[in-house]
């Protein structure tokens, strides 16, 4: 296990990992129709990650494997139960609430559905000077809150419409814009692009790539969606029940899977053609669930350089 | 053509409008024009905002309030029905694309479906349980007793949506109406929906129509396609000319703009022989 704690972190290069996760374990309890706790669910059960800066990791699952909790535990939105998190060397989980602000405003989130969360009573403008006015007070908020909408595309009279004028794409560019106008060094990008439409998506997608190369973001990337996945991922992570499964260089993760979850998930992706797709199903429906728990005292172990399976 | 009697709905000239924002009414459906042909699944796609699923509710009558429905003609199985669609609907059954939001949180999954198996097969109480205890056998639940017994919350998406389909069958449809019946779903429970559908569809003889915005669940199940846009169906044919030539300016754009399936790296029988290996 020891050696398995350094050994993502060691080959970062000369820039140190941004965000380090050790141990990171949550459970949620189990409740009965009267309240009374029943059990515990692990959603997350005992990660290891670092994210090396600059990078785009993607964390891919199926829902219930326990990839938003994990990213909500990064955040701080969710208290872990056991294990740390650590944001440019500061261990977030031990430092007392009232000196996190600051790191509220270096990690951000991006959440999938555009239309609950923007403010519907507020203008697009509004809406993104509010997180600007709490974190950073001292800066123009306003002046920060047009250059950063203009940064994603949407300028002019616009940024004085409320929400539901604009599209589910325009919308999703108005949770990136406050999402950047603190201008954080790291971004959890929930499905961002879930919501969306096919063509939309790749708008998204590209801003999403353009705003990382301009204000050198950091981006963890929750997502089903294997194909997304591989357009933008650097390196890509695999969970299934709470653990990450797979770890490694995303061409080598879709193009070599190792771990028999990894081969269902990229198994299950259905293509455009149409004999390959039938011929997939055809397989699919006749497999039995291959992938359960994953047995006690199993851990990452590297298979190539940077590449990391359980088992 | 397909000949007059293999075609179970024919549809002329169907319009619909819905009262706009601010006065007026917006057209969401332009002179659409379609044949199903019986025994066949049918994809309808589109982006978001194409009418797609206004198409679905005109079929089953359950427009949003205020909206129009009028078109030139309807045939069921070559009879001109235009006139008594008012009073009589079709032999269709619609799944929906949330399972959680489509059940009474608050009544079991036996009660959905014996109050379907009584109203359409004109059963008591007793027998419609039965039916519903069958018609869970037939979407391949394992243990029907265990899920007639639970609320829609209990059950996982997977499960829901195939209670979903129990449900619409109970109703004796032959037309069997799906809107998104997998966008709510992961890719591996999809793929297992879809291969059920297909699977009843052969089954029961069943006629189906898909409504979707994912090309690759049009590839995987249906034998033909309809692609629309703003309210009108663009291309039509079979699925295999149509992704392989498509004629239209729109249908090519979408084809480009679905990202490519993780198929072409990933070849799964290597990679599984690879991973034996290992």
């Amino acid at each position: 296990m020891s050696d398995l704690r350094q050994a993502p972190g060691r080959d970062g290069g000369p820039a140190p990992d941004l965000v380090e996760v050790r141990g990171l374990v949550k459970t949620f309890p189990q409740r009965n129709a009267w309240g009374r706790t029943t059990g515990t669910t692990r959603a997350v059960d005992g990660v290891d990650l670092s994210i090396r800066r600059g990078e785009t990791l993607a964390v891919v699952g199926e829902s219930g494997s326990g990839k938003s909790t994990l990213g909500r535990c990064i955040l701080q939105m969710d208290e872990p139960t056991s294990g740390t998190v650590t944001y440019e060397g500061v261990d977030l989980t031990a430092l007392p609430r009232a000196r996190r602000a600051p790191y509220h405003r270096s990690m951000q989130v991006i959440f999938q559905d555009p239309f609950s969360s923007l403010n519907p009573h507020r203008t697009a403008l509004q809406n993104v000077m509010e997180p600007l006015a709490v974190l950073a007070p001292d800066s123009d908020p306003r002046a920060r809150a047009i250059e950063a909408l203009a940064a994603v595309g949407i300028d002019g009279d616009a940024v004085n419409r409320r929400p539901r004028a604009f599209s589910g794409g325009q919308r999703q560019r108005i949770v990136i814009a406050r999402a950047i106008a603190v201008r954080p060094g790291f971004v959890v990008c929930d499905e961002p692009l879930s919501a969306l439409d096919m063509s939309i998506q790749a708008q998204v997608t590209d801003l999403l790539l353009r705003l990382q190369r301009e204000l050198a973001l950091t981006y963890l990337f929750i997502s089903h969606d294997l194909s997304v996945v591989r357009e933008i991922a650097i390196r890509t992570a695999v969970m299934n029940r709470g653990r990450i499964v797979e770890l490694g260089p995303t061409a080598q993760v879709f193009a070599a899977p190792q771990h028999p979850y990894t081969r269902h998930l990229l198994d299950a992706a259905l293509s455009t053609d149409p004999v390959q797709a039938r011929r997939r199903l055809q397989r699919i429906s006749t497999r039995p669930e291959p992938v359960g728990l994953e047995p006690d005292g199993t851990a990452l172990a590297e298979v190539a350089p940077g590449h990391f399976v359980l088992r | 053509m397909t000949p007059a009697e293999d075609v179970l709905l024919s549809v002329d000239g169907l319009d619909v409008d819905l009262p706009g924002r601010t006065g007026g009414r917006v057209k969401v459906l332009e002179d659409v024009t379609f044949e199903v042909p019986r025994g066949r699944v049918v994809g309808i796609v589109g982006e978001s905002g194409s009418g797609k699923t206004m198409l679905l509710r005109a079929l089953m009558g359950i427009l949003p309030d205020g909206a129009e429905r009028d078109w030139r003609r309807v045939l069921l199985r070559g009879e001109d029905v235009t006139r008594t669609l008012a009073r009589r609907r079709l032999p269709a059954a619609m799944v929906f694309q949330d399972p959680m939001t489509s059940f009474n949180p608050l009544v079991r999954i036996g009660g959905h479906l014996a109050e379907v198996a009584q109203r359409f097969q004109k059963v008591g109480r007793r027998q419609a349980q039965g039916l519903a205890r069958e018609a869970l056998i037939a979407v391949r639940i394992p243990d029907p007793d265990r899920v007639l017994s639970r609320y829609p919350h209990e059950l996982s998406g997977g499960m829901r949506q195939r209670a979903m389909i129990a449900m619409a069958l109970l109703a004796q449809p032959e037309l069997l109406l799906a809107d998104e019946p997998t966008t709510a779903l992961d890719a591996t429970i999809q793929a297992q929906i879809l291969a059920l559908l297909r699977t009843l569809q052969a089954e029961r003889s069943l006629t189906v129509l898909i409504v979707t915005h994912d090309l690759g669940v049009v590839a995987a199940v249906c034998d033909d396609v309809m692609v629309m846009k703003d309210g009108r169906i663009v291309e039509s044919g079979e699925v295999e000319r149509v992704f392989a030539e498509p004629q239209h300016p729109y249908t090519r754009e979408l084809l480009d703009a679905a990202p490519p399936a993780p198929a072409e790296l990933a070849a799964p029988a290597s990679a599984e022989e690879k991973g034996a290996g290992a």
